[in-house]
């Protein structure tokens, strides 16, 4: 994966952008809708 | 109205995420420690998120002590994550787990 | 990359299980007004050994300490608990968020007003068709009625959205549309939730469940509306295609479990059965000890084989679907859901008829006769009067 495979130099490079949501949607942040689990109540 | 465990209005999505403002944990959000970092739970949304780090533990939950979530992210996070950290909190932000203070 | 940064997607971590559970359902007594041929809980007679209330505030106690955000609370019919009121009230008091379930036969307009003005509180009314014909045939000749009798109350004393729970049965299946539809009117949420041939519906299930082709139109309408809540009920039809809403994991002991009206807690609601019993609130340590020491949990929480499933593509969609699903159909824990989508289950299901493996039907707390036989199923609802508070 692009993000475990770079160095500290290398994510400056990038496009901030990108490097930013690679990083949080994988290491950071992560998120579920729940409305309750199995359905009972 | 009733602060309630019902679906709100869905939040504004991609509104750009200023940390020039002051933030501040949602306060209909509550947050639990976990050994991976902590879960944070939005009774008026149901949305269930997790902070995977320490560190972002830290800063959600000290955001209200500065005067903008940059000045945060200076205190909190080093140079090199600021980035990271930065577009962290524009998805909480998102979903509305810190919201304007 | 950030030294203290978790590398495990959430899915993962909550197969390892969590410092508290996230839903958390505790039903509140065995006693019920109703008799439905489904009942998850075989309920009907209250169990002597009930919880009393000091116990109970001594729970809600217990989650604050281990701040679970909310509990949902359920039965038999929670209603009709006499320190109800009192119990919701403490919970919602500590920030402990309550949503119950009821069939709403006691909801009456006093309760209504009363409940629309308590914070963080959830109200579900099941039904399990969008007419009495429907309905009634599961639930009990005027269960609708009443049902749709709360919902007006909910209504009139403007409690906001309450939400609808339908199990979905084969006879139901056709009525989805219609269903929204009412939920709509009121400005409610619609839930639908899968049937487990659980508690009476171990002997019911074979009748009641959706057909594999009507599984397919199920999904697909899920799909088509967002809006419709499941509870992440469906997950074994993830498999169908895109993943529908949730976790679409068995969070059994691991997310979730079961406080019953006699303090033994349970992996999950649809295994009251010794097999998956951790302990009871009672034992030293009350409910934190139970969830984060009790045996049963630990080996929950250690990594499941995929067995059987283990080749097939879909198991990471699906997980091999429902425990409870499996257990009373006599299936293996480690093999095929029953309803699995690709047809894996009817073929395992059909080596156990040979064998006649199912787990039986317990009583449970079933009304009897007095001469000690089973209530005939469903049983008519009988109202009080006016229904005053």
């Amino acid at each position: 994966m692009l993000v475990e495979e770079q160095g500290t130099q290398d994510v400056e490079e990038l496009h901030a952008e990108d490097v930013e949501e690679l990083l949080v949607d994988d290491l950071l942040v992560e998120e579920v809708s729940i409305d309750g689990m199995c359905g009972v109540y | 109205m009733r602060r309630l465990l019902s679906v709100t209005d869905a939040p504004a999505e991609a509104r750009p995420f200023s940390s020039g403002r002051a933030w501040r944990l949602h306060p209909q959000v509550a947050l639990r420690d976990e050994a991976f970092g902590a879960l944070a739970y939005h009774y008026g949304n149901r949305r269930l998120v997790f902070l995977k780090s320490r560190t972002l533990v830290e800063l959600v939950t000290s955001l209200h002590e500065y005067p903008s979530a940059e000045a945060a992210l200076d205190a909190l996070v080093g140079d090199t994550q600021r980035a990271a950290y930065r577009a962290a909190l524009a998805r909480l932000a998102a979903s509305e787990v810190i919201d304007a203070a | 990359m950030p030294p203290d940064v978790a590398v495990l997607p959430l899915k993962e971590q909550f197969t390892r299980g969590l410092d508290a559970p996230i839903c958390l359902t505790w039903e509140l007594t065995y006693a019920c007004n109703l008799a439905c041929v489904h009942c998850l809980s075989s309920s009907g007679r209250q169990d002597p050994r009930e919880l009393t209330p000091a116990e109970a505030r001594r729970i809600v106690d217990d989650l604050v300490d281990m701040k679970v955000f909310y509990v949902n609370v359920g039965g038999g019919e929670p209603m009709l608990r006499p320190d109800f009121f009192d119990l919701v009230s403490y919970a919602v008091e500590h920030r402990v968020g309550v949503k119950f379930s009821t069939n709403g036969t006691r909801l009456t307009p006093e309760r209504a007003r009363v409940l629309a003005g308590l914070d963080y509180l959830d109200v579900q009314i099941s039904i399990d068709g969008a007419g009495a014909a429907t309905n009634d045939a599961v639930r009990g000749e005027g269960s609708f009625a009443a049902a749709r009798q709360a919902m007006d109350n909910l209504a009139a004393a403007g409690f906001g959205p309450f939400k609808i729970s339908v199990v979905v049965t084969r006879q139901n299946v056709e009525e989805l549309d219609a269903l929204a539809a009412m939920a709509e009117g009121y400005g409610a949420q619609l839930r639908l939730t899968r049937l487990r041939p659980s508690g009476r519906a171990v002997d019911t299930w074979e009748a009641l469940h959706p057909t594999a082709e009507q599984q397919r139109r199920l999904y697909h309408w899920l799909v088509g509306r967002p809006d419709v809540l499941t509870g992440d009920s469906f997950f074994h039809l993830s498999a169908l295609g895109q993943p529908l809403e949730g976790l679409n994991l068995c969070g059994a002991g691991r997310v979730v479990c079961l406080i019953d009206p006699v303090g033994d807690v349970y992996a999950c609601p649809f295994v009251i059965d010794r097999e998956f019993l951790a302990g009871n609130v009672r034992d030293p340590g009350g409910f934190p000890a139970v969830w984060r020491e009790s045996p049963l949990f630990t080996s929950l929480r250690e990594p499941q084989s995929a067995g059987a499933c283990a080749s097939c593509g879909s198991f990471d969609a699906c997980r091999g679907g429902c425990m409870a699903a499996k257990f009373f159909t006599g299936l293996p824990l480690d093999g095929p859901d029953p309803e699995c989508v690709h047809g894996h289950g009817e073929a395992a299901l059909s080596e156990v008829s040979a064998r006649g493996d199912r787990p039986r039907a317990s009583l449970g707390h079933s009304k009897v006769r007095p001469d000690g036989t089973p209530v005939p199923l469903p049983t008519p609802v009988r109202l009080r009067p006016a229904a005053r508070a």
